[in-house]
C-alpha cells in the first residue's frame, strides 16, 4: 500500500488569464512520509503548484491525486493541512479556539477537542498560551500555532508555503528543527515551499528545483543527510556541498536567480 | 484600582474641562455682548428652561427617540440582511451595490415630506421609515466591506477544511466584519435621531420633540427651542454610547481597536 505515492502530479500546467504561462509540463511522485521541499525564483510557480495539489486552483492541464484520489476528493476527505507564510489566525478566537477550528468543521465532541488541542499546544510548545489572543504571540509563536491548527485532526498531507519566510534567521533555524521533530512524531507527508536554500536543504528528503518562465522542474536533488538533523548537520561539509549543488542548479539554467536566494545558503 | 481611577481622571480631565470652559465663555459673552436672546439664549437660561420644562421635554424627548430606536431597528436590520445576500451571492451584489453607492449620496432627508404623506403625519411610523432609509445605506455598504475584505487565504483555509458557504460566514466572514459593522452603526444611530427630528420638523404629533423645537421658534421662545436641541443631542451621545459599547464588548478582539485605543 505504501508503494502507492502521496501525492502524484502527471502534466500539470497553468495558464492564467493574462497569457501567463504559471506552470508547465510538471511531473513529480511525492512518496509517503517523504518532507519534499519546492524552491526556486519569484515567478518560477512553486506556490502556484502547491496551491494546486491542495485543491485551492484548478490545473489547466493535467492531474493530481493525493493518496490514490483525485485533489478535490482529497479536499473533501480533510487529506490536507495548509500553513502559508503568514499565520492567517481568526483574531476573534484565542490560541486554542483557533487550533480547535477544523476540529469543529469536523464535528468532534468538545471532549476531544480539548484533549486533541492540549496535545497540539503540547506538540507545539506552546502550553499556557491556550487563553491568549493571535496578535498578543510573537510571529514564531503564531506560526506554531497555525502548524498546531494545520495538524490538529491528522491531516496526512502538510503543504507549507514559505510557513518560515516571514521570521528572523534565528527563529526559522529553531522552527525548522521544531518542524523535523514535529513531522518525525506525526508521520505525515509534507510539502514545503521555500525561497531559502539552506532550509531546503536542511529539512528535506528531496529537493524540487525549478525554474520559471514558465516554471519547470529544473533538478531534482536527493539530499542524503541522515536523520534526525541538528545543529550540526548544518556543520556538516556534505551539508555544503548539497547547498552549493543546489545553488548551482538553480543558477545553472539560465535562470535569474535573485541575489537574496544566493545570500540565503551562506 | 487607584490607578484605575487615575487613568480615568487623566483620560477624561481635559475634554471635561474643555466643556466646562465652553459653556462658562458662552455665559460671559452673551453677557458681555449683551447679545438677544433670540440669537443666542444664556446657557443659564437654557438650564432653567429644561429644569422647569422637564416632564414634557423628557416625553418629547423619549417619543423621537422611540422613532429613531425604530427605525435605527428596522434599517439596520435590513441592511445586514441585504448584505449577507449580497455577499453569499456575487453577481446580486456586483449589480446592486452602484445603487446602494448612489443611494447613500442623495439626500435621503429630502424624503421626509414624502414620507409623512405616506404613512400619515400623526403615526411614528412615518419618522421610523425615514430613519430606517437614513440607517440602511452607510450599516449595508460597511457591513458589505466587512464580509468581502476578508483575507483570502483565511477563506482559503476554510476551503481546505472542506467548509461549506454556511460554515465559512458564520466561522470567518461574520466575525471578520463585525468591526465594520459597528463603524455603520455608529453612523447609523447619529443619522436616526435626525431623520426622526427633521421628520418631526415636516409635521407631527405636539407631543414631539421635532415639534417642540419647532414650535418654541415660531413662538419666539427661544430657551425652549434650544433645551429641545439639548435633549434631542444628549439622546443622540447616549445611543451613540450604547451602540459604541455593544461594539466594545463584541470586538474587544480586534488588534487595530486596541493598538487605537493604546490598550
Amino acid at each position: 500500500m505504501n508503494d502507492r505515492p502521496a501525492v502524484s502530479i502527471q502534466g500539470v500546467s497553468k495558464h492564467f488569464k493574462a497569457g501567463v504561462t504559471a506552470l508547465s509540463g510538471i511531473d513529480l511522485d511525492v512518496r509517503p512520509q517523504e518532507l519534499i521541499s519546492l524552491i526556486g525564483p519569484s515567478g518560477c510557480g512553486k506556490s502556484t503548484l502547491l496551491r494546486i495539489i491542495g485543491d485551492l486552483i484548478d490545473p489547466s492541464e493535467g492531474v493530481v491525486e493525493v493518496n490514490g484520489k483525485p485533489a478535490s476528493q482529497a479536499r473533501r476527505d480533510h487529506d490536507y493541512g495548509i500553513v502559508f507564510q503568514e499565520a492567517v489566525l481568526y483574531d476573534w478566537r484565542t490560541v486554542s479556539k483557533n487550533i480547535a477550528l477544523p476540529l469543529e468543521l469536523l464535528r468532534w465532541s468538545r471532549e476531544k477537542r480539548t484533549q486533541r488541542v492540549n496535545e497540539m499546544l503540547r506538540l507545539v510548545e506552546l502550553e499556557g498560551f491556550e487563553d491568549r489572543r493571535p496578535w498578543e504571540l510573537s510571529g514564531g509563536m503564531q506560526q506554531r500555532v497555525a502548524i498546531a491548527r494545520a495538524l490538529s485532526f491528522d491531516p496526512s498531507l502538510l503543504l507549507m508555503d514559505e510557513p518560515f519566510g516571514a521570521l528572523d534567521e534565528m527563529t526559522r533555524e529553531r522552527l525548522n528543527m521544531e518542524l523535523l521533530r514535529i513531522w518525525e512524531a506525526s508521520g505525515s507527508t509534507i510539502v514545503f515551499v521555500t525561497h531559502s536554500i539552506a532550509e531546503a536543504v536542511f529539512l528535506s528528503t528531496r529537493v524540487v528545483v525549478m525554474s520559471p518562465r514558465p516554471g519547470q522542474i529544473a533538478d531534482l536533488v536527493d539530499v542524503d543527510l541522515p536523520y534526525p538533523r541538528t545543529a550540526e548537520t548544518r556543520e556538516e561539509p556534505r551539508f555544503f556541498e548539497l547547498v552549493t549543488g543546489v545553488r548551482e542548479r538553480l543558477a545553472g539554467r539560465g535562470a535569474q536567480v535573485e541575489p537574496e536566494l544566493l545570500e540565503d545558503a551562506t | 484600582m487607584t490607578v484605575a481611577i487615575r487613568r480615568r481622571a487623566i483620560d477624561w480631565g481635559p475634554p471635561l474641562l474643555v466643556f466646562a470652559l465652553g459653556i462658562l465663555s458662552w455665559q460671559l459673552l452673551v453677557v458681555a455682548f449683551n447679545v438677544q436672546e433670540f440669537l443666542l439664549p444664556k446657557p443659564t437660561e437654557i438650564a432653567r428652561t429644561l429644569w422647569d420644562e422637564r416632564s414634557s421635554l423628557w416625553h418629547a424627548g423619549i417619543y423621537t427617540f422611540k422613532e429613531a430606536l425604530g427605525g435605527f431597528a428596522i434599517g439596520s436590520s435590513l441592511a445586514i440582511a441585504v448584505s449577507l445576500v449580497f455577499a453569499a451571492f456575487r453577481p446580486f451584489g456586483t449589480a446592486f451595490m452602484p445603487f446602494a453607492v448612489a443611494a447613500n449620496a442623495v439626500p435621503i432627508i429630502a424624503f421626509a415630506p414624502i414620507m409623512n404623506n405616506w404613512f400619515g403625519l400623526l403615526n411614528p411610523f412615518s419618522k421610523m421609515a425615514i430613519a430606517a432609509v437614513l440607517c440602511f445605506f452607510p450599516v449595508l455598504i460597511n457591513m458589505l466591506r466587512g464580509l468581502t475584505s476578508v483575507d483570502p487565504r483565511a477563506i482559503e483555509l476554510m476551503r481546505s477544511y472542506a467548509a461549506g458557504q454556511t460554515s465559512t460566514f458564520r466561522r470567518v466572514r461574520i466575525p471578520a466584519s463585525l468591526p465594520h459593522l459597528f463603524a455603520g452603526l455608529k453612523i447609523a444611530s447619529v443619522l436616526s435621531m435626525i431623520g426622526a427630528i427633521v421628520g418631526e420638523y415636516f409635521g407631527g404629533p405636539i407631543t414631539a420633540l421635532g415639534v417642540t423645537i419647532l414650535n418654541a421658534s415660531a413662538y419666539t421662545n427661544f430657551s425652549l427651542a434650544w433645551a429641545g436641541i439639548v435633549v434631542a443631542s444628549a439622546f443622540g451621545i447616549l445611543f451613540y454610547s450604547a451602540v459604541a459599547f455593544a461594539e466594545r464588548l463584541t470586538t474587544s478582539w480586534d488588534p487595530s481597536r486596541r493598538a487605537f485605543h493604546g490598550e
